[in-house]
């Protein structure tokens, strides 16, 4: 399937007739009511979208950029309060008109027709229960663009445009039967059926695998080259860094820096860009903080002795689907955790790497091969003789929010792991509380907190210092940061780091982000469907990458 | 998985039938003084008579065997009350019952759908109003309504006939009775699953086509909230269909709910297991029904189905 290729040669037909700047905002200003008054999340930004140029809006979350998307289709949220000095899109015969003050009937007629969306996971930005075909089509019926009996011909044409194999059968299928990467293009088929000049696309890439968001932002780049304007909303500065021309760096609502791609990238002037770009993790940043750019100190030399911590020996483990067909979710699995030393694991949704996270805390019982934790048989042992062994190996997931009670404090949850593997009284247990939590740099007011009033990063934070009551070996990390903004991310993994030097801790960090497993591991192992494809130092595997699914991987990451 | 699922109605009816006749043999008193409308009132020859006639000399086992058999031909035997095939009575009650059931879930369904398409997530005001009134017309029994309703329309405005009566215009004020609280309960479900759905991100992107308000309730919304509301119109329409014996007394009509009143009253053996084994097979159908309107709707269902 040659995306690049159906996209240009179909999209040339459909390019717009003019050049010049298809989108204006000036001064843009989005308020929402609050007890205390209006709230201000986007305070006066201002930037244009010329005809073939990708704009990227960079920020985290929070930061506005996701507000002002909607807020130019007039679908700000109940209660918003928008103004601007100018809000001016061209019209197909390239003449500007005004987008202020617009009656829902006119937004109506802007909405799909001259502004084209595209939201995030298409699973659920596609309604399940209408086919694909009528999904893409509706735009088309709603504008009146062509009458019904030829709508089905051109429904077919889009998703050929954005590159989907066999649109006749596509599009008499409902989502759920279509992989993430072709769902998404018929979204984007859907945004582009009524041809607006203008796409905005919010986070459009951001549920999918790195090698299908290569092929998703080859399906954008396409549709600029047709002269389509794009403003790319992504939290993501490496997809920014690659399909953008211009990227705008948004932080509490304010542009901080805009200009052209490579400059900001290369020589960024805010010092919020700076912090933002030297935050995310890579090859460049081993060896050194994330969130100072300090040169951490070199890991305390481990003892020669290469006994390891953990093994696993020839895991497999077997899912019977619905329709009794089996699964490998992992086939011949072996690997070695050591001392003080962290094994990333990573690898594409499904590839098997949470299974084996599950298998090397004995949550899963493999159906072949054997673990051994500090020289037991754990996957052989009853759970009663591995309960006291369970303190040894604690693990943090992607969101903790899930695993804790939302009723407890703070304090409370990080108690839990005391009261199960201690004997320390009330008192003893509350002071080792107070010290966990300074451990993770948590204020200690923290403590009498409850879960939901916390940050994604200080929720994290605390699950890391209820891991670490027990005073573990082994840390099994399963997407610990993927929840989190870079800059929480940087806090998060240095942490992490840090602990790891003081605690002599093994990590098993499994991820699917090249960048992190990069920065975090000494080994490598690099899973697909259920197979370690290739596993080594780190800086081998990905310096001199000896599987061909490992040079895919690496080659569809996209680059700062 | 056709055949699963005859076996599963099959065990159904069977367990209706037999959980009624224990229950009904359970109730102490005498079969005979109820045929005979009292007691003593036949000698002890003409008693021994009607005993054999309805095979009440027969131990319980056989009793039950022969009840299960005949049933399964689809023979219920005399009602003890009417003289009559069980059938044939319970046939002559189906049909007012019948045009009230269908004539108030209809109705019940029209303003529900008005109503929750009209206020789910919009108009603030209505919403509020139309939300209390359910809540309202939830809380009141039926009987009150239906006396409130002929109170006014019948004896101060004599619109419709107070009692009994034929055609449309007898059935108007009942359905009415009938409709309302199905009506405010459906339009609760219903505006619960709108409201869900013009949540999910889907609804966004369907907004952000220029497709209207209403009409992405009608394209969309609508088929997710139908899921919800089909399993309890089966639900309530199994129920109306099993009589509504308040609503039939307050308009004196006939119906299923009155001769299962009178069955149960009288204990009338072979009429009651009648009615049983009626409103469980509606039960099972009307649930075939739902499950196979589930398919339709959501295709998500249909390859786990396969």
């Amino acid at each position: 399937m040659n995306v690049q290729l159906v996209g240009r040669q179909d999209l040339t037909l459909a390019a717009p007739a003019s050049r010049g700047t298809i989108l204006e905002v000036e001064d843009l200003h989005i308020a929402f009511p609050s007890r205390l008054g209006p709230r201000e999340v986007v305070r006066g930004i201002s930037f244009q979208i010329g005809a073939g140029e990708i704009l990227a809006i960079v920020g985290e979350s929070g930061s506005g950029k996701s507000v002002t998307a909607r807020a130019l289709v007039g679908l700000a949220g109940p209660g918003s309060q928008v103004h601007a000095k100018a809000l001016r899109l061209a019209d197909h015969d390239g003449e500007p008109r005004s987008l202020t003050g617009l009656s829902e009937r006119q937004w109506s007629r802007i909405r799909g027709r001259k502004i084209g969306f595209v939201l995030q996971d298409a699973l659920v930005s596609l309604d399940p229960l209408r086919t694909i075909g009528r999904e893409v089509g509706e735009p088309l019926l709603t504008h009146g663009l062509l009458p019904r009996n030829e709508i089905g011909k051109e429904i077919e044409t889009l998703l050929a445009r954005v590159g989907i194999p066999d649109p006749a059968v596509r599009a008499a299928q409902y989502p759920h039967e279509l992989s993430g990467g072709l769902r998404q293009r018929a979204l984007i088929a859907s945004a582009l059926a009524a041809r607006p000049r203008l796409l905005i696309a919010d986070e459009p890439t951001t549920a999918l695998d790195v090698t299908v968001q290569q092929q998703i932002l080859g399906v954008f780049q396409a549709l600029a080259k047709a002269g389509h304007g794009i403003l790319l909303i992504t939290h993501d500065l490496a997809v920014a860094a690659q399909l953008a021309d211009r990227i705008a760096v948004m932080q509490n609502g304010e542009l901080v820096e805009t200009g052209p791609a490579r400059a900001v990238l290369r020589d960024p002037r805010h010092e919020y860009t700076q912090r933002l770009l030297s935050a995310v993790p890579s090859a460049a940043t081993r060896g050194r903080w994330l969130s100072t750019q300090g040169t951490r100190p070199a890991k305390p030399p481990q003892p020669e002795r290469v006994e390891p911590i953990l093994a696993l020996r020839d895991i497999a483990v077997r899912f019977t689907r619905p329709d009794r067909s089996v699964t490998h979710a992992a086939n011949g699995v072996s690997l070695h955790v050591h001392p003080g030393a962290t094994l990333g694991i990573v690898g594409e949704s499904g590839s098997g790497k949470t299974t084996i996270g599950k298998v090397a805390l004995a949550l899963r019982k493999p159906d072949a091969g054997e673990v051994l934790f500090r020289g037991h048989a754990w996957s052989q042992l009853s759970e009663r003789q591995r309960r006291p062994l369970r303190r040894h190996i604690q693990t943090i997931v992607q969101d903790p929010l899930n695993s804790f009670d939302p009723r407890y404090t703070v304090e409370r949850i990080i108690e839990q792991p005391l009261l199960l593997h201690t004997d320390l009284a009330k008192a003893e247990r509350s002071a080792r509380a107070q010290e966990l939590i300074q451990l993770v740099n948590l204020p200690p007011d923290v403590l009498d907190r409850r879960p939901t009033a916390l940050s994604g990063g200080q929720r994290q934070r605390v699950s890391i210092a209820q891991a670490l009551a027990s005073e573990p070996d082994l840390l099994i990390c399963d997407e610990p940061v993927s929840a989190l903004d870079v800059t929480t991310q940087a806090q998060v993994l240095d942490l992490l780091i840090a602990l790891q030097h003081r605690l002599g801790l093994a990590m098993l960090f499994i991820s699917h982000d090249l960048g992190v497993i990069r920065h975090m591991s000494d080994r490598i192992a690099v899973m697909k469907d259920g197979v370690i494809v290739e596993t080594g130092p780190a800086d081998d595997v990905f310096d001199a990458p000896k599987h061909d699914y490992t040079r895919r991987l690496l080659a569809a990451v996209p680059r700062l | 998985m056709a055949l699963r699922r005859f076996g599963i109605i099959a065990a159904v009816l069977w367990g209706a039938a037999t959980i009624t006749f224990v229950a009904v043999k359970a109730i102490p008193g005498d079969p005979v003084a109820i045929l005979t409308g009292g007691e003593n009132v036949v000698d002890a020859a003409e008693r021994e008579a009607l005993v054999r006639q309805f095979g009440l000399d027969q131990p319980l086992p056989v009793q039950y065997l022969r009840y299960i058999g005949q049933a399964l031909r689809g023979d219920f035997g005399d009602s003890y009350q009417y003289r009559q095939p069980v059938l044939e009575v319970i046939g002559e009650a189906a049909g007012p019952t019948l045009q009230l059931a269908g004539t108030a879930m209809a109705l019940a369904l029209g303003l529900a759908f008005v109503s929750a398409l009209a206020t789910a997530g919009r108009r603030k005001g209505l919403r509020t109003v139309l939300a209390g009134l359910e809540l309202a017309v939830l809380s009141t029994p039926v009987y009150w309504v239906g006396l409130l309703l002929l109170t006014v329309f019948s004896f101060y405005l004599g619109w419709f006939p107070i009692i009994g009566g034929e055609g449309i215009h007898a059935l108007i004020l009942p359905a009415i009775a009938l409709c309302l609280p199905l009506a405010a309960l459906l339009a609760q479900v219903l505006r619960d699953g709108l409201e869900e759905a013009l949540l999910q991100p889907f609804a966004l992107t369907v907004r952000t086509r220029g497709v209207s308000e209403t009409q992405l309730r009608l394209r969309h919304a609508l088929r997710h909230a139908a899921l919800a509301v089909s399993t309890l119109t089966g639900t309530l329409f199994a129920g109306v269909l099993a009589g509504s014996i308040l609503t039939e007394t307050v308009f004196g009509r006939a119906g299923v709910g009155q001769i299962t009143l009178q069955a149960i009253k009288t204990r009338d053996m072979p009429l009651l297991l009648g009615l049983v084994m009626l409103s469980a097979l509606v039960s099972v159908l009307i649930n075939l029904a739902v499950d196979a309107l589930y398919l339709l709707i959501d295709p998500r269902l249909r390859r786990a189905a396969r």
